[in-house]
């Protein structure tokens, strides 16, 4: 099955990537080649079998107690931020 | 020459004083200078950092401490957060990203007052088979420089190979440590899923991934394992076993020692992969070992089954990446969805792009049931293959990798082509099953590797197993000329 320059506009812009003009027709065909080459999946017999989601079976999600363990770090983890302001992370406006 | 001694034989002679951990560290960072740059197999180099670290390691050695890794130097593969120096993961998207805290690997080796002399280059985002996505450029294998390493941690199995350090640690989403311990004639360990934590380990795909090792010897990986394993409460994959001590069971008899032969590893193997695999076997029966065929019917649908499941997590974990809290961000975004556009598009190389989209498309309402739930049902039935394989043999044998190491840029256009290198390995990453990789031979005077899997938590038994075969042979003691 073959992806089409729409399909793959539309793939992008979920996965909020820009793609040049020149790249488009590569990843057309690239992806058509991946999508292509997992549709062999389709011939398996999974007929009453449940899905894997975890590697090991009977994993749980473990949880912990509803305590304060961390501190304030802010300043440290936002060192490597692009643009900072009074602890907030500044981007263009999205409000108008 | 220090660097060709094991880490025990490297213990030995700091424990006797014959040597401090500061000269030890001193010649490796020595040879990285003369030797790296044909091989760029490092995007960082903490030259000063280990000289401090190797410094405080002689003074923990003054003061009465001991310990199979205190002041033995490493290198970390680079997608281990290692706190106040750079983490890329290979990518221009992290190219300025200063990691405000360490890995719990990075952690653990460093209580046991191993030397971290740097970060080992990778391919984008551990996305790769040959270390050729890299935003650093490619890594050259040391054995003919022409030729990739493997991926993606090629920059941890080439400096392992060149003995620019004794041990390097690497990850394994899909054979990304097995591989390219093949094509560089080390050993190569990616542990079960759960065994070793993931906490500080940038996530490509949170259910495959797994942090593992890269030694010249089992003995090495075992005494390094031992280190890197357990339980970790910030990884809520992480299981909650003891650590055997791997070192202590090396050295059982293999008497009784039942391995698998899977039939679908023969099938359409290159004969002289074959032969060699043939030769480890013989070496095995003479080491007590019986053999047995097994078939794991649904093997040929890993290779599918894995490019559906990992796109799609990476998607999901990559989405992390946006330009607003951390790492790149375009210049003069026009609006929001500009910054995130371009800040992503720019940022990641096409492999990444590439498995971002086919995440995103598998993952995406049409798709869903056709794509992802039917790979994670495939996912459950190749599971059951090797359960019902394990009921026969206590482990299974066979290739790593299809070919010996393959040309810079002979396969990097054609994505199908470079995802079947990983058709050996693959397996073992859906199951969440232990695997190693142990040098066997050559072809075309490239090194080749034997491949060993066994159940969940036996990386006891695999390490014993490989232990014994290189007791026999001596593949794993050579070093590619000028290496020496």
């Amino acid at each position: 099955m073959n992806l089409t320059r729409q399909d793959v506009e539309k793939i992008a812009h979920l996965a909020r990537l820009s793609i040049t003009e020149q790249e488009m027709p590569v990843y057309v065909t690239s992806l058509s080649s991946i999508v292509n080459f997992v549709d062999e999946l389709s011939r398996a017999q999974t007929g009453g079998v449940e899905p894997m989601a975890h590697p090991l079976d009977g994993q749980h999600q473990r949880l912990r107690p509803d305590a304060v363990t961390e501190s304030d770090d802010h300043e440290k983890y936002q060192a490597n931020a692009p643009a900072v302001q009074g602890g907030l992370y500044v981007v263009p406006r999205v409000i108008d | 020459m220090l660097h060709t001694l094991s880490i025990g034989e490297l213990g030995e002679k700091l424990k006797s004083a014959q040597i401090s951990s500061v000269e030890l560290t001193r010649h490796f960072l020595a040879r990285i200078e003369r030797l790296n740059p044909a091989l760029n197999a490092l995007i960082t180099l903490t030259a000063e950092p280990a000289l401090e670290a190797a410094a405080a390691a002689d003074a923990r050695r003054a003061a009465g401490e001991d310990g199979p890794l205190l002041g033995i130097p490493l290198i970390h593969k680079d997608i281990f957060c290692t706190d106040g120096v750079r983490t890329s993961c290979g990518s221009r998207m992290l190219d300025n990203f200063i990691a405000p805290y360490d890995a719990t690997v990075v952690t653990r080796l460093k209580a046991a007052g191993a030397v971290m002399l740097g970060k080992a280059n990778m391919d984008e985002f551990a996305m790769g088979s040959s270390n050729e996505t890299s935003y650093y450029g490619p890594v050259r294998n040391p054995w003919d420089t022409t030729k990739v390493p493997g991926g993606s941690s090629g920059g941890s199995a080439a400096a392992t190979a060149a003995r620019l350090a004794p041990f390097a640690t690497g990850t394994d989403t899909g054979g990304s440590i097995r591989q390219p311990a093949a094509l560089t004639g080390v050993t190569g360990v990616k542990p079960t899923y759960g065994r070793v934590s993931r906490f500080g380990m940038i996530a490509f795909a949170s259910s495959l991934d797994q942090a593992g090792v890269f030694a010249r010897s089992a003995a090495d990986a075992a005494i390094v394992l031992k280190v890197m394993a357990g339980f970790d409460p910030r990884d809520s994959t992480s299981i909650d076993a003891p650590v055997p001590d791997y070192p202590a069971a090396l050295g059982a008899p293999l008497t009784g020692l039942k391995i698998g032969l899977l039939r679908e590893f023969f099938e359409g193997l290159e004969p002289r992969n074959a032969a060699l695999i043939h030769e480890a076997l013989k070496i095995y029966r003479g080491l007590g070992a019986q053999t047995v065929e097994v078939s794991l019917p649904h093997l040929p649908l890993s290779v599918p089954t894995y490019y559906v499941v990992a796109p799609a997590e990476c998607s999901s974990n990559l989405s992390r990446f946006d330009g607003v809290r951390f790492g790149y961000r375009c210049e003069q975004p026009k609006d929001l969805l500009d910054l995130y556009t371009r800040s992503r598009g720019e940022g990641f190389g096409a492999e990444v792009k590439r498995r971002i989209m086919t995440g995103t498309y598998v993952l995406s309402a049409g798709y869903f049931d056709a794509y992802y739930l039917k790979a994670q049902k495939v996912r459950r039935l190749i599971t059951d293959d090797f359960r019902a394989a394990f009921a026969q043999a206590d482990l299974l044998i066979g290739p790593t990798t299809p070919t010996p190491a393959f040309a810079i840029g002979a396969k990097i256009n054609d994505p199908v082509t470079m995802y079947l290198n990983d058709i050996y390995t693959i397996g073992a990453n859906l199951a969440g099953l232990p695997g190693l990789s142990l040098p066997c031979g050559y072809v075309d005077e490239l090194p080749m590797g034997l491949q060993l899997i066994g159940p969940h938590f036996s990386e006891a038994k695999l390490l014993n197993a490989a232990h014994r075969f290189q007791q026999t042979t001596d593949w794993h003691a050579h070093a590619p000329r000028g290496y020496e």
